[in-house]
């Protein structure tokens, strides 16, 4: 019983087929108009070291948008957990300090740095679950009290000057792949595993086709709530570590234009924004189309601010066709919309 | 004055959060006006609405698209692309107030409607098409303008203010964006309560499906209130390249999330239905005194934006939990008969 429901949930194979043929045909396009320059392992692993931010912002975006919520507050999340990493390393270590002397402190910050992301999505959780504030609300509360305790905090500085081992997470790679991918193949595996895998991830599901029904099921619907917005706020987190590590620097503002992005990004590897239906992987193969336009168009020469028209445009083109198969957004299960439901 | 006061009384449901609005708001000028000698005094009173008009011109448009049951990223951007075609073309061909108007409130319109026709015809979230046009329309702007800022507007459109008022620089003539202000609230308001769209767009909102039964034409009325949407972007950008004098393609794109939680302040809802004009005009108006009062209190601007988060989530967070007290108490009630 459980695994058919679990298949009707997760069969989504023509979006993954559309989005893997879409990657496709950006490789060879892009291998035909850039010769020698697309097709790289040059190129790919500076691709593979872009994507992991964003990537994770996103993962944090997809696990709420599941359940038909939303997190706005992942880019003020983030940024605070990079200002107590940041904070904590610039009081304990020196900028040269051995890596033998700054593994201690770098443990204790990366420690904190997650305390505070996941507490802030825990936060966001009990409003929602348990005042009842609909999502897009209480994020964008926390959101704004975040960002402002940040700049009250920094004054709206920069804080910079780390040991030689944070900067070796972002920057270093194994066997020519970039550690920061590494670690966002693995979080897109455990989160995977935990929502295609778990009890909590049906839960998770359920709550996202109907979640009064998922509550007469017996299923405490508040505390999936309350930890599910904690794992968004936990990811926002470790991408915050990889940014840090990345700009060598910790600041307010930080990632702000990724926010709308993030959304864009999930609805384009098939997640349905009214929740139930959508799987990680699609949002990966998503991120990869949006990473591979984004690498490809700034070698031809165009600036970021084309590519990103362009990810609008691809989206809107995906939603057409998505509508033109008859299927509204694509999924498998559609459940019926409410007008009162569909922005909750 | 007289419309509103009758609104408050002919609708309970409302009543209370705009009361409540009404009461915080007074409690904290009063305090203001203890508390300091600069707050209570008209050059005082006129520079916060001048300088919050433009917020609460945007809040008018998204008051209407909040009822409709939708939500709009993209304003931000279809005000900087018709800021920018206005103040290119009266800088390069010359042209008078009105024209500047018409060239940002027609680009507006026009990217408003098509928000509109998107977001109906696709059957998506109106979150996730205008999101989409707000990447469309301000990178397409950026790349064609290589975010180049514009300045050198001309005579006539430096000295506005004199021309409305008694004039003089001492005297405190009502200025254009606060008399827009003014106007645009007054069109909502009588537009919503008084003519048949209006109705209906609350109807929609408040259950699209019965609405589309009782005849509304669903797509007619989202391109209405996304054109209007886009309408009102297009004012407030003229206003606020009026003020600034410069056109900056990043200075408006990134406060999207203020104008929604504004209105929501105000009392409208998310979930589309609710919401009133003179709920957002106290929404706004709180926004601004506690911008205004803090700053006068001598309170460091870093603290801004924690009293203003702290505001959001007590708002929310308080409507949130009696409206599902409220419902709790009904289902009891139900299940009692």
């Amino acid at each position: 019983m459980l695994k058919a429901v679990r298949k009707s949930i997760l069969q989504s194979g023509s979006d993954l087929k559309t989005l893997a043929l879409l990657i496709v045909i950006l490789l060879i396009a892009f291998g035909v108009i850039l010769p020698g320059k697309f097709l790289t392992t040059r190129n790919f692993q500076s691709m593979a070291f872009q994507l992991p931010e964003l990537g994770l912002l996103a993962i944090a975006m997809a696990v709420v948008m599941l359940t038909g919520g939303i997190n706005l507050s992942i880019i003020a999340t983030a940024n605070a957990c990079g200002i107590v990493i940041a904070t904590i390393l610039t009081h304990t270590v020196s900028r040269d300090a051995s890596i033998a002397a700054s593994i201690g402190p770098l443990l204790l910050a990366v420690l904190a740095g997650f305390a505070v992301s996941a507490l802030i999505g825990l936060i966001n959780g009990l409003f929602i679950a348990y005042v009842g504030v609909s999502p897009i609300l209480a994020t964008l509360g926390t959101m704004t009290i975040v960002e402002g305790i940040s700049v009250l905090v920094t004054r709206g500085r920069v804080i910079s000057g780390f040991p030689e081992l944070l900067l070796t997470i972002g920057n270093s790679s194994v066997l020519g792949i970039p550690v920061s991918f590494l670690i966002f193949i693995i979080a897109a595996w455990l989160v995977t595993i935990l929502l295609e895998r778990t009890p909590f991830g049906l839960a998770v599901y359920m709550m996202g086709s109907n979640e009064t029904a998922t509550e007469f099921s017996g299923i405490n619907v508040r505390r999936v709530t309350v930890l599910l917005y904690g794992l968004s706020g936990l990811l926002c987190g470790i991408s915050s570590l990889i940014m840090v590590s990345r700009f060598n620097s910790a600041r307010v503002g930080y990632g702000a234009s990724y926010l709308l992005i993030t959304v864009l990004a999930c609805v384009l590897g098939g997640l349905n924004p009214d929740g139930g239906f959508g799987r990680i992987v699609g949002l990966v193969l998503g991120l990869g189309v949006l990473q591979m336009m984004s690498s490809g168009l700034n070698l031809l020469g165009f600036s970021a601010h084309l590519t990103e028209a362009l990810w609008g445009v691809i989206i809107l083109v995906i939603l057409f066709l998505r509508r033109a198969r008859g299927k509204g957004l694509g999924f498998g299960l559609q459940p019926p919309r409410r007008g009162k439901e569909a922005m909750q | 004055m007289r419309e509103s006061m009758r609104q408050l009384i002919k609708n309970p449901i409302f009543k209370r959060k705009e009361t409540f609005l009404a009461l915080i708001i007074i409690a904290l000028g009063t305090y203001l006006s203890l508390a300091t000698t600069d707050f209570l005094t008209v050059a005082n009173l006129l520079d916060v609405l001048v300088n919050y008009s433009f917020l609460g011109i945007m809040s008018a448009g998204m008051l209407i698209v909040l009822i409709s049951g939708g939500i709009d990223i993209s304003f931000t951007a279809i005000a900087t692309v018709g800021q920018y075609a206005m103040a290119l073309y009266i800088i390069n061909y010359g042209g008078n107030l009105f024209l500047a108007f018409l060239i940002a409130g027609v680009i507006g319109v026009v990217l408003g409607c098509i928000n509109g026709f998107l977001i109906d015809y696709l059957k998506v979230p109106a979150i996730i098409v205008t999101i989409a046009t707000l990447n469309l329309h301000y990178g397409v702007l950026i790349t064609i303008t290589k975010g180049r800022w514009i300045y050198g507007f001309p005579e006539w459109f430096r000295n506005i203010p004199s021309l409305f008022g008694s004039g003089g620089s001492g005297s405190y003539a009502l200025s254009l964006p606060v008399i827009l202000l003014v106007a645009v609230y007054l069109f909502t308001a009588f537009f919503l309560n008084r003519t048949t769209l209006g109705r209906q767009i609350y109807a929609m909102g408040g259950n699209q499906e019965a609405a589309q039964r009782l005849g509304v034409n669903i797509r007619k009325l989202k391109i209405f209130v996304y054109g209007f949407m886009g309408l009102v972007s297009g004012i407030a950008s003229v206003i606020q390249a009026q003020l600034v004098q410069t056109v900056a393609p990043n200075a408006i794109v990134g406060r999207e999330l203020d104008v929604v939680a504004a209105v929501v302040l105000g009392g409208a809802s998310l979930a589309g239905g609710t919401g009133t004009v003179v709920g957002t005009a106290l929404g706004v108006s709180l926004i601004a005194m506690m911008g205004n009062g803090l700053t006068l209190l001598g309170i460091s601007s870093y603290w801004h934006q924690v009293f203003l988060g702290a505001v959001i989530v007590i708002s929310v967070g308080v409507t949130s939990y009696s409206r599902r007290r409220g419902t709790q108490v009904r289902r009891i009630q139900v299940d009692g008969e």
